[in-house]
């Protein structure tokens, strides 16, 4: 094998073929940029569902004097405080429940109030006792939601059970929506390429047929005749598998480091690890599709 | 050298067979003219002989191999051992004439330094010293077709294969071909030639075997170009 033969031969076919290179390149890089944010996003999501579900809680609300007109669960009043014992008791008695609080109204009244501002009009026409008791649960395995609810939610004195997970699980829909869209997106966009491929090959097998014809009779190996093809299919790929890292550092480095960071500090981002994990991957992908592509259509273009 | 064993070749959706029950034998060093009118089953005589085709039955022996039970992958060996040499001489336009004899050798991986010696030998061989550095466009058909001989030639193949060498040629220029190739046989090689000139084979006096309808009808030794049709 004659390694600047074989690349002498591939620069004269890149360089022939160089509008179809461009456009391999191109839909190659595009996918793969696709391919790879989608890991990352999926990384992000579940990174991000890590970090609140520790945070989050189940909440038991309890009822308060005002409640008893406007919610039919407390049509008896507010809770009692032997009501209150019982199901701290039983909360504490229950195997999921990793941590039981008890929050007073006041203290529902300070985050209110936090929430929504001092000076907030709605925030001033609440009184602390409008505010209502609860019991913060935090659990083991945060899907167990159902478990509490079921013991709790018919109990004298319980208001309501609130999930807050269930708030939490739209945006992770969302987001997982996203990400099967950037899937979808980046599988067309790589049908795309490796159709792209396949013509180029067909194409260049067309231009070099008289070579390959010589090659043939003169016992060139069929190795040796297609190697050119399909490593002109390799190089195409990885630089536009190149080019689709390129895309990533920069996504990672202008939209997550330099903007995301700054305006939005309750999520945390994934870093410079996730995203480098994902490079040599994505060179992997950019090297062997186009490589295995061009060679199923050689077997289809050119006879050896 | 080779042998053809009852050898039939139908090709599918044609009916007849190119080839109907051939059997023959060509000795090391011969020189043999292949003739026959067009569609009489030369070509694919020669494509059996290249295994570009496999028969339908029978057996071909080349080399002392049996094509049939040649692996695909064997099968570019075998042809290192064959030259051949087309009626439109198959050069790369692209290349001058050292690189186009040169890329035969390349293509089997041959080192460059036995390269460099052996193109200029042959192309002195065939008469094309001086002419190395040509274009394919630049030279008459003659000359092209001697390009393309040194091409088949430089691997110092066995057996010489050419497909109407002459065919593109006026008869003068085609004298020299064919004395070329006369010298190529006295090196050794063996020649199939397959030709429609009739001239050619009446001078020359050599082995003739005619083909007709994919049947082999005549087989001599010293023969002429055949009966006037």
């Amino acid at each position: 094998m004659r390694a600047q033969f074989v690349l002498s031969e591939i620069g004269v076919g890149l360089r022939r073929n160089l509008t179809m290179t461009f456009a391999v390149i191109v839909s190659v890089a595009l996918s793969l940029a696709l391919f790879g944010g989608s890991l990352l996003m999926r990384e992000q999501v579940s990174t991000m569902k890590g970090f609140w579900y520790d945070k989050v809680n189940v909440s038991i609300y309890l009822c308060n004097k005002t409640d008893a007109q406007s919610f039919p669960a407390c049509a008896k009043g507010a809770a009692t405080e032997d009501q209150k014992k019982e199901i701290r008791a039983d909360l504490e008695k229950m195997a999921v429940v990793q941590k039981v609080q008890f929050e007073t109204s006041d203290e529902a009244y300070k985050h209110y109030k936090e929430q929504f501002g001092k000076n907030s009009p709605i925030a001033a026409s609440v009184t602390p006792d409008q505010m209502q008791e609860s019991f913060r649960i935090k659990l083991k395995d945060p899907t167990k939601f159902q478990v509490i609810s079921t013991a709790f939610s018919e109990r004298p004195g319980v208001q309501m059970v609130q999930d807050q997970k269930d708030v939490l699980s739209d945006l992770f829909n969302l987001l997982n929506g996203m990400n099967f869209a950037a899937l979808g997106v980046m599988c067309l966009m790589l049908v795309v390429a490796l159709m792209l491929i396949v013509n180029t090959v067909r194409v260049s097998a067309f231009s070099r047929r008289r070579e390959t014809g010589i090659m043939r009779l003169v016992g060139a190996s069929s190795f040796y005749i297609q190697i050119p093809f399909v490593m002109e299919a390799a190089f195409a790929g990885l630089l536009g598998a190149g080019l689709a890292c390129v895309l990533l550092v920069s996504g990672q480095y202008f939209l997550v480091n330099n903007w995301l960071v700054n305006h939005i500090d309750v999520i945390t981002f994934i870093g410079w690890d996730a995203v480098l994990a994902k490079l040599p991957l994505v060179l992997a992908m950019g090297l062997l599709m186009p490589a295995l592509a061009a060679f199923a259509a050689l077997r289809k273009y050119l006879k050896v | 050298m080779i042998r053809f064993d009852n050898v039939s070749k139908s090709y599918p959706k044609q009916n007849r067979p190119a080839l109907r029950d051939v059997s023959l034998e060509i000795e090391k060093g011969e020189f043999v003219f292949l003739v026959g009118s067009s569609g009489s089953g030369k070509s694919t005589f020669l494509r059996l002989l290249l295994r570009e085709e496999r028969a339908s039955t029978g057996q071909v022996h080349v080399l002392g191999k049996d094509l049939a039970r040649l692996s695909n992958w064997k099968v570019p060996q075998m042809r290192r051992q064959l030259g051949t040499v087309f009626q439109d001489f198959r050069l790369l336009p692209s290349k001058t004439v050292s690189e186009n004899v040169a890329f035969a050798l390349e293509v089997i991986g041959k080192p460059r330094g036995e390269i460099r010696k052996a193109v200029p030998q042959v192309l002195e061989l065939v008469g094309l010293g001086g002419k190395e550095s040509r274009m394919p466009g630049e030279l008459s058909g003659g000359e092209q077709q001697r390009v393309a001989i040194a091409r088949a030639f430089v691997n110092r193949p066995m057996l010489l294969i050419a497909d109407e060498p002459t065919g593109n040629l006026d008869p003068q220029t085609s004298v020299g071909i064919m004395k070329l190739l006369d010298r190529i046989n006295r090196t050794g090689t063996t020649v199939i030639m397959a030709t429609h000139d009739q001239q050619i084979v009446d001078q020359m006096r050599k082995r003739v075997i005619e083909l007709e309808q994919g049947r082999l009808v005549r087989d001599q030794s010293r023969g002429v170009y055949g009966y006037q049709h």
